[in-house]
């Protein structure tokens, strides 16, 4: 799966289009994995030491800013994590898949009706217990919908990660750019489109299935 | 014989607002004290004194003979059966996970918590059949309010506190479930406190009545004494009596 795209140039369009979309694919999936399982207890985190909400969600906020171009040369000088390839975009896109995550958790969690949080405190409930059988399952459809709001962004970011060798779809959009070839474009935008649009479909049904209380 | 509950000199303040004046009173196993007082009188936050949801600024509340604040806060709150006022079920629970809750934090087996949450709807004549898989929002606020005591009484806690449970009743049934209470007291010999600001229900279902007003204890007294009371917030509170 590591494998850089530019070097499949062999098995004809069609079967490129597949290991390109599958390498997109890869990278999405890898990031936003890593995302949510910094950002999530983060934000859980966040509820529970509020004196830090200004910093992490302000860093949080700069990140997003930054052009995701500009954000990939950043990384790219830095030791360890910096460099040409697949891990600084997953870097970056992680980075980017931060925020919305972080943010819905935090306040889905504090958007629970305060009485209810009293009650649960009332019946004897341990801070885990809590967590685990109130807060999370009633902010369940908030943190989804920043999950999927991360998902589908990140599946756009993602082509533009193939300007520092990280493959994806990306590869024919730059390869289309430089030879003005429309049909490369399409060849890595519609697929990259089609993945957006199922992925936030996806996800909008398994939200739905929380009730939003 | 050390009382199930004694306040001793208990303030309550916060931003400067005294919102309970030195408190002091006990309560004996078997008994209802039935805080008595109008919207605001502070009823909601000296029931809260009581399973450690808060704590006195000045003075102490002692659960079997412990202060609360040496108490394991979970362990006080399990022990302890509490309805809350307007309910406070938990939306994304079932009525029957709702009432079973306690028991399976306390580590009941699921066969043991489902007879139990069954035996405790009959009791509130809610018909599992009918509500046990419903959500709090599929009922009415009556009904919500009877859960709300069953889910209290479902791991048969010593000492029960009740927060107007039987507010948002039609009076019919309102008198059903005082009568049960009242039954269910006989049988079980449970303590409990009881806040209303129904002097009726204060009369029919006290050992011994509180009164609050802003904060503090203007009268206390088993009901026949309470009538006697000649304070002009017990006036108050008595006229209510006479209407009707
Ligand atoms: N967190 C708080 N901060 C400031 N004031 C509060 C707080 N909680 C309660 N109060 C005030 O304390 C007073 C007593 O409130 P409490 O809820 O105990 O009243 P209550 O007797 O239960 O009234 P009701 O019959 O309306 O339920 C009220 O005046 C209320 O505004
Ligand atoms: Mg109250």
């Amino acid at each position: 799966m590591s494998q850089r795209g530019a070097q499949v140039m062999s098995s004809g369009l069609p079967g490129e289009i597949v290991q390109l979309t599958m390498e997109h694919l890869w990278l999405v999936l890898l990031s936003i994995t890593i995302a949510v399982g910094i950002a999530l207890p983060m934000g859980v985190l966040l509820t529970r030491k509020r004196p830090l909400q200004g910093w992490v969600l302000g860093f949080a906020n700069v990140v997003q800013t930054i052009p995701s171009l500009a954000l990939f040369g950043f990384l790219i000088p830095l030791p360890l994590i910096g460099g040409i390839g697949q891990h600084t975009a997953i870097m970056a896109l992680i980075l980017y898949a931060l925020l919305p995550v972080l943010r819905n958790t935090f306040t889905g969690i504090l958007g629970i009706d305060p009485a209810v949080r009293e009650s649960a405190l009332a019946m004897g409930m341990t801070d885990g217990q809590l967590l685990r059988l109130v807060e999370l399952p009633l902010a369940a459809r908030t943190i989804l919908a920043g999950v999927r709001v991360a998902t589908v962004t990140t599946i756009g970011t993602a082509t533009i990660a193939a300007a520092i060798g990280a493959g994806g779809l990306g590869v024919f959009i730059f390869r289309g750019l430089a030879s003005v070839d429309s049909t490369l474009l399409l060849a890595g935008a519609i697929p990259a489109a089609a993945m957006a649009l199922l992925a936030d479909g996806g996800l909008g049904w398994i939200e739905k299935k929380f009730s939003p209380v | 014989m050390t009382p199930i509950v004694e306040f001793r000199g208990v303030s309550y303040r916060i931003n400067g607002h005294h919102i309970l004046r030195n408190l002091s009173f006990s309560l004996a196993a078997g008994e209802t004290l039935v805080l008595l007082g109008r919207s605001g009188s502070g009823k909601t936050t000296a029931l809260k004194m009581v399973n450690g949801l808060l704590f006195p600024t000045e003075g102490e509340v002692c659960v079997e003979g412990m202060p609360t604040t040496s108490w394991d806060p979970i362990r006080l709150k399990r022990r302890i059966g509490y309805v809350i006022q307007e309910a406070g079920l938990f939306p994304h629970f079932t009525v029957a996970d709702n009432v079973g809750l306690v028991p399976k934090l306390e580590g009941w087996p699921p066969s043991r918590v489902r007879a139990r949450t069954g035996e405790l709807l009959e009791q509130v004549t809610l018909p599992p059949s009918e509500f046990s898989l419903r959500y709090p929002r599929e009922l009415s606020s009556g009904q919500r309010q009877r859960v709300g005591v069953a889910r209290a009484l479902a791991a048969d806690p010593a000492l029960l506190l009740f927060d107007e449970p039987f507010g948002a009743l039609d009076p019919v049934t309102r008198l059903e479930l005082q009568n049960q209470f009242l039954a269910l007291r006989e049988q079980w010999g449970k303590t409990a406190m009881f806040v209303t600001h129904d002097v009726r229900e204060a009369m029919r279902l006290g050992s011994r009545i509180g009164l609050l007003h802003h904060g503090a204890l203007e009268a206390l007294a088993p009901p026949e004494e309470f009538r006697r009371q000649h304070g002009d917030e017990a006036q108050a509170f008595l006229a209510c009596l006479d209407l009707k």
